[in-house]
Protein backbone atom coordinates (compact mmCIF):
# COMPACT_ATOMS: atom_id res chain seq x y z
CA UNK A 1 0.00 0.00 0.00
CA UNK A 2 1.19 3.49 -1.06
CA UNK A 3 -0.33 6.98 -0.60
CA UNK A 4 -0.59 10.05 -3.36
CA UNK A 5 1.61 11.75 -0.65
CA UNK A 6 4.48 9.27 -0.80
CA UNK A 7 4.41 8.78 -4.43
CA UNK A 8 4.99 12.68 -4.56
CA UNK A 9 7.91 12.15 -3.05
CA UNK A 10 9.63 10.01 -4.47
CA UNK A 11 8.85 12.37 -7.08
CA UNK A 12 10.24 15.46 -5.81
CA UNK A 13 13.28 13.31 -4.67
CA UNK A 14 13.62 12.27 -8.66
CA UNK A 15 13.49 8.78 -8.01
CA UNK A 16 9.91 7.71 -8.88
CA UNK A 17 9.00 4.64 -10.84
CA UNK A 18 7.30 5.42 -13.57
CA UNK A 19 5.98 3.20 -16.91
CA UNK A 20 3.48 3.91 -19.49
CA UNK A 21 0.12 1.69 -19.53
CA UNK A 22 1.65 -0.16 -22.87
CA UNK A 23 5.07 -0.91 -20.63
CA UNK A 24 3.17 -1.79 -17.61
CA UNK A 25 1.15 -4.65 -19.38
CA UNK A 26 4.94 -6.39 -20.25
CA UNK A 27 6.08 -6.04 -16.60
CA UNK A 28 3.40 -7.07 -14.95
CA UNK A 29 3.46 -10.68 -17.15
CA UNK A 30 7.00 -10.89 -16.28
CA UNK A 31 7.40 -10.05 -12.69
CA UNK A 32 3.91 -10.78 -11.52
CA UNK A 33 1.71 -7.52 -9.67
CA UNK A 34 2.71 -8.00 -6.13
CA UNK A 35 6.02 -7.20 -7.33
CA UNK A 36 5.30 -4.68 -9.55
CA UNK A 37 3.01 -3.00 -7.38
CA UNK A 38 5.96 -2.62 -4.92
CA UNK A 39 8.29 -1.25 -7.39
CA UNK A 40 6.45 0.72 -9.85
CA UNK A 41 4.79 4.27 -8.74
CA UNK A 42 2.99 5.60 -11.68
CA UNK A 43 1.48 4.53 -14.92
CA UNK A 44 1.21 7.11 -17.02
CA UNK A 45 -2.55 6.70 -19.86
CA UNK A 46 -3.38 8.68 -22.47
CA UNK A 47 -5.32 8.95 -25.51
CA UNK A 48 -5.23 11.08 -28.87
CA UNK A 49 -8.59 11.55 -30.73
CA UNK A 50 -11.21 13.40 -31.84
CA UNK A 51 -13.33 14.77 -28.97
CA UNK A 52 -16.54 17.26 -30.37
CA UNK A 53 -17.75 18.25 -26.93
CA UNK A 54 -14.80 20.25 -26.33
CA UNK A 55 -14.35 24.20 -26.60
CA UNK A 56 -12.16 26.61 -24.72
CA UNK A 57 -13.77 30.14 -23.42
CA UNK A 58 -11.90 33.25 -23.61
CA UNK A 59 -12.03 37.12 -22.03
CA UNK A 60 -10.50 39.57 -24.52
CA UNK A 61 -10.40 42.65 -22.62
CA UNK A 62 -12.22 46.10 -22.40
CA UNK A 63 -12.28 47.86 -25.66
CA UNK A 64 -12.49 51.72 -25.37
CA UNK A 65 -15.35 52.87 -25.37
CA UNK A 66 -16.66 49.40 -23.57
CA UNK A 67 -18.49 46.97 -26.16
CA UNK A 68 -21.34 44.49 -24.20
CA UNK A 69 -20.95 41.37 -26.39
CA UNK A 70 -23.52 39.84 -24.11
CA UNK A 71 -26.51 39.50 -25.95
CA UNK A 72 -24.69 40.07 -29.21
CA UNK A 73 -23.35 38.36 -31.85
CA UNK A 74 -19.32 37.44 -32.17
CA UNK A 75 -17.44 35.61 -34.50
CA UNK A 76 -14.06 34.23 -34.27
CA UNK A 77 -12.58 33.98 -38.18
CA UNK A 78 -16.29 33.95 -39.16
CA UNK A 79 -16.69 30.87 -36.88
CA UNK A 80 -19.56 31.99 -34.24
CA UNK A 81 -18.99 32.45 -31.01
CA UNK A 82 -21.21 32.14 -27.61
CA UNK A 83 -21.18 35.54 -26.30
CA UNK A 84 -24.17 35.17 -23.72
CA UNK A 85 -22.04 35.99 -20.29
CA UNK A 86 -20.86 39.25 -19.19
CA UNK A 87 -19.40 42.16 -21.23
CA UNK A 88 -16.22 40.69 -22.77
CA UNK A 89 -16.02 36.28 -21.72
CA UNK A 90 -16.84 34.07 -25.00
CA UNK A 91 -17.17 30.41 -25.82
CA UNK A 92 -15.96 28.92 -28.41
CA UNK A 93 -17.07 25.18 -29.79
CA UNK A 94 -15.41 22.68 -31.51
CA UNK A 95 -17.93 21.63 -33.86
CA UNK A 96 -18.86 25.46 -34.71
CA UNK A 97 -18.60 26.15 -38.28
CA UNK A 98 -19.23 29.34 -40.53
CA UNK A 99 -22.54 31.06 -41.36
CA UNK A 100 -21.55 31.10 -45.08
CA UNK A 101 -20.04 26.79 -44.71
CA UNK A 102 -22.53 25.12 -47.54
CA UNK A 103 -22.90 22.18 -44.45
CA UNK A 104 -24.58 19.23 -46.17
CA UNK A 105 -26.04 20.67 -49.42
CA UNK A 106 -24.21 19.35 -51.16
CA UNK A 107 -23.41 15.92 -49.98
CA UNK A 108 -21.01 15.12 -48.30
CA UNK A 109 -20.09 18.65 -47.19
CA UNK A 110 -16.55 19.46 -46.71
CA UNK A 111 -16.80 21.22 -42.93
CA UNK A 112 -13.18 22.14 -44.24
CA UNK A 113 -12.96 25.19 -41.38
CA UNK A 114 -14.69 25.76 -37.83
CA UNK A 115 -14.39 25.89 -33.94
CA UNK A 116 -11.21 22.71 -33.85
CA UNK A 117 -9.34 25.13 -36.02
CA UNK A 118 -10.18 28.23 -34.55
CA UNK A 119 -8.76 26.54 -31.31
CA UNK A 120 -5.50 25.02 -32.96
CA UNK A 121 -4.42 28.69 -34.41
CA UNK A 122 -5.14 29.94 -31.18
CA UNK A 123 -2.88 28.28 -29.46
CA UNK A 124 -0.73 28.45 -32.46
CA UNK A 125 -0.25 31.52 -31.55
CA UNK A 126 -1.46 33.12 -34.79
CA UNK A 127 -4.01 36.00 -34.56
CA UNK A 128 -7.84 35.21 -35.32
CA UNK A 129 -10.30 38.00 -36.12
CA UNK A 130 -12.69 39.00 -33.63
CA UNK A 131 -16.16 40.35 -35.14
CA UNK A 132 -18.96 41.41 -33.27
CA UNK A 133 -22.34 43.43 -33.31
CA UNK A 134 -24.53 44.32 -30.42
CA UNK A 135 -26.46 46.53 -28.49
CA UNK A 136 -25.52 49.58 -27.07
CA UNK A 137 -26.19 50.69 -23.12
CA UNK A 138 -25.22 53.81 -20.77
CA UNK A 139 -22.33 51.44 -19.79
CA UNK A 140 -21.33 49.67 -22.44
CA UNK A 141 -22.04 52.12 -25.58
CA UNK A 142 -19.77 50.30 -28.01
CA UNK A 143 -22.15 48.44 -31.14
CA UNK A 144 -19.35 47.37 -33.41
CA UNK A 145 -15.91 45.64 -32.99
CA UNK A 146 -13.97 44.00 -35.73
CA UNK A 147 -9.90 43.29 -34.36
CA UNK A 148 -7.46 40.77 -34.22
CA UNK A 149 -7.01 38.89 -30.77
CA UNK A 150 -3.53 37.05 -30.21
CA UNK A 151 -3.45 34.14 -27.52
CA UNK A 152 -0.57 36.20 -25.61
CA UNK A 153 -2.72 39.53 -25.05
CA UNK A 154 -6.27 38.43 -23.73
CA UNK A 155 -6.35 37.86 -20.23
CA UNK A 156 -7.93 33.97 -19.89
CA UNK A 157 -7.91 31.56 -22.64
CA UNK A 158 -9.18 28.07 -21.21
CA UNK A 159 -9.63 24.76 -22.52
CA UNK A 160 -12.69 23.92 -21.21
CA UNK A 161 -13.90 20.29 -22.18
CA UNK A 162 -17.41 19.06 -21.23
CA UNK A 163 -16.99 15.49 -22.63
CA UNK A 164 -13.88 14.21 -23.38
CA UNK A 165 -11.82 10.67 -22.76
CA UNK A 166 -14.19 8.16 -23.28
CA UNK A 167 -14.28 4.76 -21.37
CA UNK A 168 -14.67 2.79 -24.64
CA UNK A 169 -16.21 3.37 -27.92
CA UNK A 170 -18.39 1.38 -30.26
CA UNK A 171 -17.35 0.11 -33.50
CA UNK A 172 -18.97 1.27 -36.20
CA UNK A 173 -20.09 -0.20 -39.72
CA UNK A 174 -22.47 -0.10 -42.33
CA UNK A 175 -25.33 -2.69 -43.13
CA UNK A 176 -26.91 -0.79 -45.78
CA UNK A 177 -26.15 -0.78 -49.81
CA UNK A 178 -25.10 2.56 -49.86
CA UNK A 179 -22.18 4.44 -48.89
CA UNK A 180 -22.64 6.75 -45.54
CA UNK A 181 -20.99 9.81 -43.74
CA UNK A 182 -20.58 9.64 -39.67
CA UNK A 183 -18.81 10.84 -36.95
CA UNK A 184 -16.88 7.78 -37.11
CA UNK A 185 -15.49 8.34 -40.64
CA UNK A 186 -16.98 7.16 -43.80
CA UNK A 187 -18.60 3.88 -43.62
CA UNK A 188 -18.79 1.62 -47.00
CA UNK A 189 -21.81 -0.24 -47.71
CA UNK A 190 -22.04 -4.22 -46.66
CA UNK A 191 -20.03 -3.98 -43.72
CA UNK A 192 -16.83 -2.69 -46.38
CA UNK A 193 -15.30 -1.03 -43.21
CA UNK A 194 -15.23 -0.99 -39.47
CA UNK A 195 -14.34 1.98 -37.55
CA UNK A 196 -13.12 2.23 -33.67
CA UNK A 197 -12.28 5.23 -32.05
CA UNK A 198 -10.08 4.62 -28.46
CA UNK A 199 -6.34 4.02 -27.60
CA UNK A 200 -7.75 0.63 -26.06
CA UNK A 201 -4.65 -0.45 -23.77
CA UNK A 202 -3.67 3.37 -23.43
CA UNK A 203 -6.57 4.56 -22.50
CA UNK A 204 -7.00 6.24 -19.54
CA UNK A 205 -10.33 5.43 -18.09
CA UNK A 206 -9.68 1.68 -19.29
CA UNK A 207 -6.71 1.55 -17.26
CA UNK A 208 -8.64 2.95 -14.36
CA UNK A 209 -11.86 1.43 -14.64
CA UNK A 210 -13.80 1.80 -11.55
CA UNK A 211 -12.31 5.25 -11.11
CA UNK A 212 -10.23 4.13 -8.19
CA UNK A 213 -7.58 6.71 -9.01
CA UNK A 214 -9.02 9.06 -11.30
CA UNK A 215 -11.50 11.58 -9.76
CA UNK A 216 -12.74 15.58 -9.64
CA UNK A 217 -9.64 17.37 -8.96
CA UNK A 218 -6.69 14.73 -10.40
CA UNK A 219 -4.46 16.71 -12.43
CA UNK A 220 -3.72 15.67 -16.10
CA UNK A 221 -1.87 16.66 -18.99
CA UNK A 222 -4.50 18.28 -21.24
CA UNK A 223 -3.39 19.82 -24.59
CA UNK A 224 0.47 19.56 -24.32
CA UNK A 225 -0.33 21.49 -21.18
CA UNK A 226 -1.37 20.62 -17.33
CA UNK A 227 -4.58 20.28 -16.73
CA UNK A 228 -7.12 18.62 -14.10
CA UNK A 229 -10.71 17.17 -13.99
CA UNK A 230 -13.16 18.91 -13.58
CA UNK A 231 -16.55 16.81 -13.12
CA UNK A 232 -17.31 13.46 -14.73
CA UNK A 233 -18.22 14.53 -18.26
CA UNK A 234 -21.60 14.43 -19.83
CA UNK A 235 -23.02 10.79 -21.03
CA UNK A 236 -20.99 9.90 -18.11
CA UNK A 237 -22.75 5.81 -17.93
CA UNK A 238 -20.83 4.18 -15.86
CA UNK A 239 -23.38 1.16 -15.20
CA UNK A 240 -23.18 0.01 -18.55
CA UNK A 241 -21.80 -4.55 -18.26
CA UNK A 242 -18.72 -5.15 -17.70
CA UNK A 243 -15.95 -8.22 -18.27
CA UNK A 244 -14.57 -9.71 -15.22
CA UNK A 245 -11.32 -7.35 -14.98
CA UNK A 246 -13.92 -4.60 -15.05
CA UNK A 247 -13.81 -2.57 -18.08
CA UNK A 248 -16.89 -1.94 -19.40
CA UNK A 249 -17.66 -3.60 -22.80
CA UNK A 250 -19.65 -0.56 -24.46
CA UNK A 251 -18.74 3.59 -24.18
CA UNK A 252 -19.29 3.95 -20.31
CA UNK A 253 -17.37 6.51 -18.07
CA UNK A 254 -16.39 9.87 -19.43
CA UNK A 255 -14.44 13.00 -17.83
CA UNK A 256 -15.00 17.17 -18.01
CA UNK A 257 -11.71 18.55 -18.33
CA UNK A 258 -10.42 22.07 -18.26
CA UNK A 259 -7.11 23.63 -18.47
CA UNK A 260 -5.46 26.97 -19.30
CA UNK A 261 -5.08 26.86 -22.97
CA UNK A 262 -2.03 29.32 -22.60
CA UNK A 263 0.50 26.53 -21.89
CA UNK A 264 -0.90 24.00 -24.56
CA UNK A 265 0.48 23.07 -27.34
CA UNK A 266 -1.05 23.20 -31.17
CA UNK A 267 0.03 19.77 -31.71
CA UNK A 268 -1.85 18.04 -29.61
CA UNK A 269 -5.63 20.18 -30.22
CA UNK A 270 -5.86 19.56 -34.31
CA UNK A 271 -8.91 20.81 -35.85
CA UNK A 272 -10.84 17.80 -37.86
CA UNK A 273 -12.88 17.56 -40.91
CA UNK A 274 -15.04 14.67 -41.09
CA UNK A 275 -16.07 14.03 -44.36
CA UNK A 276 -20.68 14.46 -44.66
CA UNK A 277 -20.55 15.24 -40.88
CA UNK A 278 -18.69 18.00 -39.10
CA UNK A 279 -15.70 19.83 -37.71
CA UNK A 280 -14.16 18.52 -34.31
CA UNK A 281 -10.97 18.77 -32.47
CA UNK A 282 -8.31 16.34 -32.05
CA UNK A 283 -7.69 16.41 -28.13
CA UNK A 284 -4.15 14.65 -26.48
CA UNK A 285 -5.68 13.81 -23.10
CA UNK A 286 -2.83 12.37 -20.12
CA UNK A 287 -3.59 10.45 -16.94
CA UNK A 288 -0.92 9.62 -14.72
CA UNK A 289 -2.54 6.57 -12.30
CA UNK A 290 -0.65 6.54 -8.64
CA UNK A 291 -0.08 2.69 -7.95
CA UNK A 292 -1.73 2.25 -4.55
CA UNK A 293 -1.83 -1.46 -4.73
CA UNK A 294 -1.87 -4.69 -5.97
CA UNK A 295 -5.20 -3.90 -7.83
CA UNK A 296 -4.93 -0.54 -9.25
CA UNK A 297 -1.18 -2.40 -11.18
CA UNK A 298 -3.97 -5.21 -12.55
CA UNK A 299 -6.26 -3.16 -13.44
CA UNK A 300 -3.39 -0.83 -15.27
CA UNK A 301 -2.11 -3.92 -16.81
CA UNK A 302 -5.31 -4.34 -18.51
CA UNK A 303 -4.00 -4.93 -22.27
CA UNK A 304 -6.20 -5.22 -25.59
CA UNK A 305 -7.09 -8.62 -25.31
CA UNK A 306 -9.27 -8.12 -22.57
CA UNK A 307 -10.71 -4.87 -23.53
CA UNK A 308 -13.77 -5.55 -25.28
CA UNK A 309 -16.45 -3.51 -27.14
CA UNK A 310 -19.49 -3.87 -29.62
CA UNK A 311 -20.37 -3.71 -33.06
CA UNK A 312 -22.95 -1.03 -33.72
CA UNK A 313 -24.56 -0.59 -37.35
CA UNK A 314 -24.60 3.09 -38.02
CA UNK A 315 -26.71 2.83 -41.13
CA UNK A 316 -30.05 2.29 -39.06
CA UNK A 317 -29.33 0.99 -35.49
CA UNK A 318 -27.16 4.12 -34.55
CA UNK A 319 -29.26 6.99 -35.52
CA UNK A 320 -32.18 5.36 -34.63
CA UNK A 321 -31.54 4.57 -31.10
CA UNK A 322 -31.83 0.81 -31.52
CA UNK A 323 -29.85 -0.68 -29.01
CA UNK A 324 -28.27 -4.08 -30.90
CA UNK A 325 -25.03 -4.93 -31.64
CA UNK A 326 -23.81 -6.97 -34.13
CA UNK A 327 -21.27 -9.30 -31.75
CA UNK A 328 -18.12 -8.10 -29.76
CA UNK A 329 -14.81 -7.80 -30.79
CA UNK A 330 -11.43 -6.65 -28.57
CA UNK A 331 -8.87 -4.21 -29.41
CA UNK A 332 -6.27 -6.84 -30.29
CA UNK A 333 -8.46 -8.21 -32.79
CA UNK A 334 -9.13 -4.57 -34.08
CA UNK A 335 -5.75 -3.51 -34.19
CA UNK A 336 -4.98 -7.04 -36.25
CA UNK A 337 -6.13 -4.95 -39.43
CA UNK A 338 -9.77 -7.33 -39.64
CA UNK A 339 -12.54 -8.51 -37.92
CA UNK A 340 -15.12 -11.31 -38.65
CA UNK A 341 -18.84 -9.58 -38.20
CA UNK A 342 -21.85 -11.80 -39.06
CA UNK A 343 -19.43 -14.45 -40.85
CA UNK A 344 -17.81 -11.42 -43.47
CA UNK A 345 -13.60 -10.09 -43.05
CA UNK A 346 -14.07 -6.82 -42.87
CA UNK A 347 -10.98 -4.09 -42.37
CA UNK A 348 -10.67 -1.92 -39.80
CA UNK A 349 -9.73 1.56 -39.24
CA UNK A 350 -8.82 3.41 -35.87
CA UNK A 351 -9.87 7.62 -35.56
CA UNK A 352 -8.38 7.47 -32.53
CA UNK A 353 -3.58 7.74 -32.99
CA UNK A 354 -1.97 5.04 -30.49
CA UNK A 355 1.22 6.61 -32.02
CA UNK A 356 0.48 9.46 -30.79
CA UNK A 357 -1.06 8.64 -27.41
CA UNK A 358 2.16 6.45 -27.18
CA UNK A 359 3.90 9.57 -27.25
CA UNK A 360 1.69 11.44 -24.93
CA UNK A 361 2.10 8.92 -22.31
CA UNK A 362 5.93 9.16 -22.80
CA UNK A 363 5.89 12.85 -22.55
CA UNK A 364 3.76 12.47 -19.14
CA UNK A 365 6.25 10.07 -17.58
CA UNK A 366 9.15 12.17 -18.48
CA UNK A 367 7.66 14.91 -16.47
CA UNK A 368 7.01 13.24 -13.67
CA UNK A 369 10.62 11.59 -13.79
CA UNK A 370 12.17 15.10 -14.14
CA UNK A 371 10.17 15.92 -10.63
CA UNK A 372 8.49 18.64 -12.77
CA UNK A 373 4.97 17.04 -12.47
CA UNK A 374 3.18 16.20 -8.99
CA UNK A 375 0.04 13.93 -8.42
CA UNK A 376 -3.47 15.12 -7.15
CA UNK A 377 -5.14 13.66 -4.72
CA UNK A 378 -9.07 13.82 -6.34
CA UNK A 379 -11.26 15.88 -4.21
CA UNK A 380 -14.56 14.01 -5.05
CA UNK A 381 -14.95 10.65 -6.73
CA UNK A 382 -16.56 10.14 -10.34
CA UNK A 383 -20.13 8.53 -9.95
CA UNK A 384 -19.36 4.26 -10.40
CA UNK A 385 -19.84 1.55 -11.45
CA UNK A 386 -22.44 0.77 -8.31
CA UNK A 387 -23.71 4.40 -8.22
CA UNK A 388 -26.98 4.09 -10.52
CA UNK A 389 -26.20 6.78 -12.41
CA UNK A 390 -27.05 6.93 -16.01
CA UNK A 391 -27.83 8.38 -19.51
CA UNK A 392 -31.26 9.17 -20.26
CA UNK A 393 -32.75 9.24 -23.60
CA UNK A 394 -34.57 12.73 -24.72
CA UNK A 395 -38.04 12.80 -23.09
CA UNK A 396 -39.94 14.64 -26.08
CA UNK A 397 -42.62 16.35 -25.65
CA UNK A 398 -45.63 14.21 -27.46
CA UNK A 399 -47.97 17.37 -27.91
CA UNK A 400 -45.32 19.59 -30.04
CA UNK A 401 -44.31 16.33 -31.93
CA UNK B 1 8.87 -5.74 -70.03
CA UNK B 2 8.26 -2.78 -68.06
CA UNK B 3 5.18 -0.63 -66.30
CA UNK B 4 4.79 2.40 -64.67
CA UNK B 5 2.42 5.01 -63.66
CA UNK B 6 2.27 8.25 -65.03
CA UNK B 7 -0.03 11.60 -65.40
CA UNK B 8 -0.12 13.17 -68.25
CA UNK B 9 -0.94 16.53 -68.53
CA UNK B 10 -2.85 17.65 -72.12
CA UNK B 11 -2.53 21.41 -73.55
CA UNK B 12 -6.26 22.44 -74.18
CA UNK B 13 -5.71 22.23 -78.46
CA UNK B 14 -5.12 18.45 -77.65
CA UNK B 15 -7.93 17.41 -75.73
CA UNK B 16 -10.16 16.30 -78.75
CA UNK B 17 -6.98 14.17 -80.17
CA UNK B 18 -6.97 10.20 -80.29
CA UNK B 19 -3.31 10.18 -78.44
CA UNK B 20 -3.52 7.14 -76.58
CA UNK B 21 -4.71 5.15 -79.14
CA UNK B 22 -1.69 5.77 -81.01
CA UNK B 23 0.16 3.80 -77.82
CA UNK B 24 -1.58 1.00 -78.54
CA UNK B 25 -1.74 0.69 -82.45
CA UNK B 26 1.81 2.14 -83.31
CA UNK B 27 4.04 1.14 -79.92
CA UNK B 28 2.07 -1.65 -78.81
CA UNK B 29 1.88 -0.77 -74.85
CA UNK B 30 -1.28 -1.64 -73.06
CA UNK B 31 -2.81 1.34 -70.66
CA UNK B 32 -4.81 1.21 -67.60
CA UNK B 33 -6.91 4.63 -67.39
CA UNK B 34 -7.02 4.75 -63.61
CA UNK B 35 -8.09 8.63 -63.89
CA UNK B 36 -9.12 11.19 -66.85
CA UNK B 37 -10.79 14.36 -66.48
CA UNK B 38 -10.81 17.52 -68.87
CA UNK B 39 -11.71 20.92 -67.65
CA UNK B 40 -13.58 23.28 -70.20
CA UNK B 41 -10.83 25.78 -71.72
CA UNK B 42 -8.45 23.83 -69.54
CA UNK B 43 -5.90 21.36 -69.99
CA UNK B 44 -7.19 17.32 -69.64
CA UNK B 45 -5.68 15.02 -67.11
CA UNK B 46 -5.25 11.78 -67.29
CA UNK B 47 -3.19 9.15 -64.98
CA UNK B 48 -2.49 5.75 -66.83
CA UNK B 49 -0.50 2.34 -65.91
CA UNK B 50 1.91 2.13 -68.87
CA UNK B 51 3.04 -1.11 -69.91
CA UNK B 52 5.72 -2.82 -72.52
CA UNK B 53 8.67 -3.54 -74.03
CA UNK B 54 10.98 -0.96 -72.74
CA UNK B 55 11.71 0.13 -75.98
CA UNK B 56 8.22 0.75 -77.16
CA UNK B 57 7.73 2.54 -74.00
CA UNK B 58 10.42 4.86 -74.10
CA UNK B 59 9.36 5.60 -77.86
CA UNK B 60 6.02 5.98 -76.32
CA UNK B 61 6.69 8.50 -74.00
CA UNK B 62 9.06 10.20 -76.49
CA UNK B 63 6.05 10.22 -78.76
CA UNK B 64 3.49 11.91 -75.96
CA UNK B 65 5.98 14.49 -75.40
CA UNK B 66 6.33 15.43 -79.07
CA UNK B 67 2.69 15.96 -79.38
CA UNK B 68 3.16 18.35 -76.50
CA UNK B 69 2.06 15.64 -73.44
CA UNK B 70 3.28 17.11 -70.03
CA UNK B 71 4.17 13.74 -68.04
CA UNK B 72 5.32 12.88 -64.36
CA UNK B 73 5.13 10.15 -62.32
CA UNK B 74 2.34 9.32 -60.27
CA UNK B 75 4.05 9.04 -57.37
CA UNK B 76 5.27 13.07 -57.51
CA UNK B 77 1.26 13.90 -57.64
CA UNK B 78 -0.19 12.12 -54.20
CA UNK B 79 1.89 13.35 -51.44
CA UNK B 80 0.99 12.65 -47.58
CA UNK B 81 2.14 16.07 -45.39
CA UNK B 82 4.13 14.56 -43.21
CA UNK B 83 3.43 17.52 -40.36
CA UNK B 84 -0.50 16.94 -40.62
CA UNK B 85 -0.95 13.32 -40.43
CA UNK B 86 -1.54 11.79 -36.82
CA UNK B 87 -1.17 8.34 -37.71
CA UNK B 88 -5.07 7.67 -36.64
CA UNK B 89 -5.05 4.97 -39.54
CA UNK B 90 -8.98 6.15 -40.68
CA UNK B 91 -7.96 5.99 -44.26
CA UNK B 92 -6.26 2.76 -44.16
CA UNK B 93 -9.67 0.59 -44.98
CA UNK B 94 -10.36 3.00 -48.02
CA UNK B 95 -7.72 2.83 -49.21
CA UNK B 96 -8.19 0.26 -52.51
CA UNK B 97 -4.96 -0.25 -53.70
CA UNK B 98 -3.15 -1.10 -49.87
CA UNK B 99 -1.00 2.23 -50.21
CA UNK B 100 -1.76 2.77 -47.04
CA UNK B 101 -0.93 0.48 -44.21
CA UNK B 102 -0.39 0.21 -40.35
CA UNK B 103 2.79 -1.13 -38.94
CA UNK B 104 1.53 -3.71 -36.85
CA UNK B 105 4.78 -2.87 -34.32
CA UNK B 106 4.85 0.88 -34.08
CA UNK B 107 0.96 1.24 -35.40
CA UNK B 108 1.87 4.11 -37.55
CA UNK B 109 0.62 4.54 -41.01
CA UNK B 110 2.85 4.17 -44.13
CA UNK B 111 1.98 5.48 -47.27
CA UNK B 112 3.59 3.41 -50.46
CA UNK B 113 3.02 6.24 -53.10
CA UNK B 114 4.62 3.58 -55.59
CA UNK B 115 1.20 1.52 -54.93
CA UNK B 116 -1.26 4.70 -55.21
CA UNK B 117 -3.07 5.32 -58.01
CA UNK B 118 -4.69 8.77 -57.08
CA UNK B 119 -7.91 7.84 -56.72
CA UNK B 120 -8.52 10.47 -53.92
CA UNK B 121 -10.09 8.67 -51.84
CA UNK B 122 -8.40 9.24 -49.33
CA UNK B 123 -7.98 13.15 -49.60
CA UNK B 124 -11.52 14.28 -48.44
CA UNK B 125 -11.56 11.62 -45.12
CA UNK B 126 -8.37 12.41 -43.88
CA UNK B 127 -9.70 14.29 -40.54
CA UNK B 128 -6.51 16.29 -40.92
CA UNK B 129 -6.50 16.48 -44.23
CA UNK B 130 -2.88 15.01 -44.87
CA UNK B 131 -3.44 13.70 -47.71
CA UNK B 132 -2.21 16.14 -50.99
CA UNK B 133 -2.97 16.08 -54.63
CA UNK B 134 -0.75 17.93 -56.63
CA UNK B 135 -1.76 17.35 -60.11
Amino acid sequence: MKTIKEINEKIKKGNAVVVTAEEVIELVQKKGAKICAQEVDVVTAATFGPMCSSGAYFNIGHSKPRIKLGGGICTLNDVPVYAGFAAVDIFLGATAVPDSDPLNKVFPGEFKYGGGHVIHEIVAGHDVRLVATTYGTDCYPRKKLETTINIKDINEAVLFNIRNCYQNYNVAVNLSDKIIYTYMGVLKPNLGNANYCSAGQLSPLLKDPYYKTIGVGSKIFLGGGIGFVAWHGTQHNPIVPRKECGVPQAPAGTLAVIGDLKQMKADWLVGVSMLGYGVTLNVGIGVPIPVLDEQTIKYSAIKDEEIYTQIVDYSKNYPHCIPDSLGEVNYAQLKSGKIKILGKEVPTGNISSYPKAKEIAEELKSWIKKGEFLLTEPVAPLPGAESGYTVKPLKENPSLA
Amino acid sequence: MISKRIVLHFPHRLVDQPIVYKLVKEFDLQFNILKAYVTPQEEGLMVLELSGEEKNFNKGIEYLQSCGVRIQPLSQDVIRNEAKCTDCGVCVPICPTGALLVDPLTRKVHFYDNKCIACELCVKICPTRAMEVHF
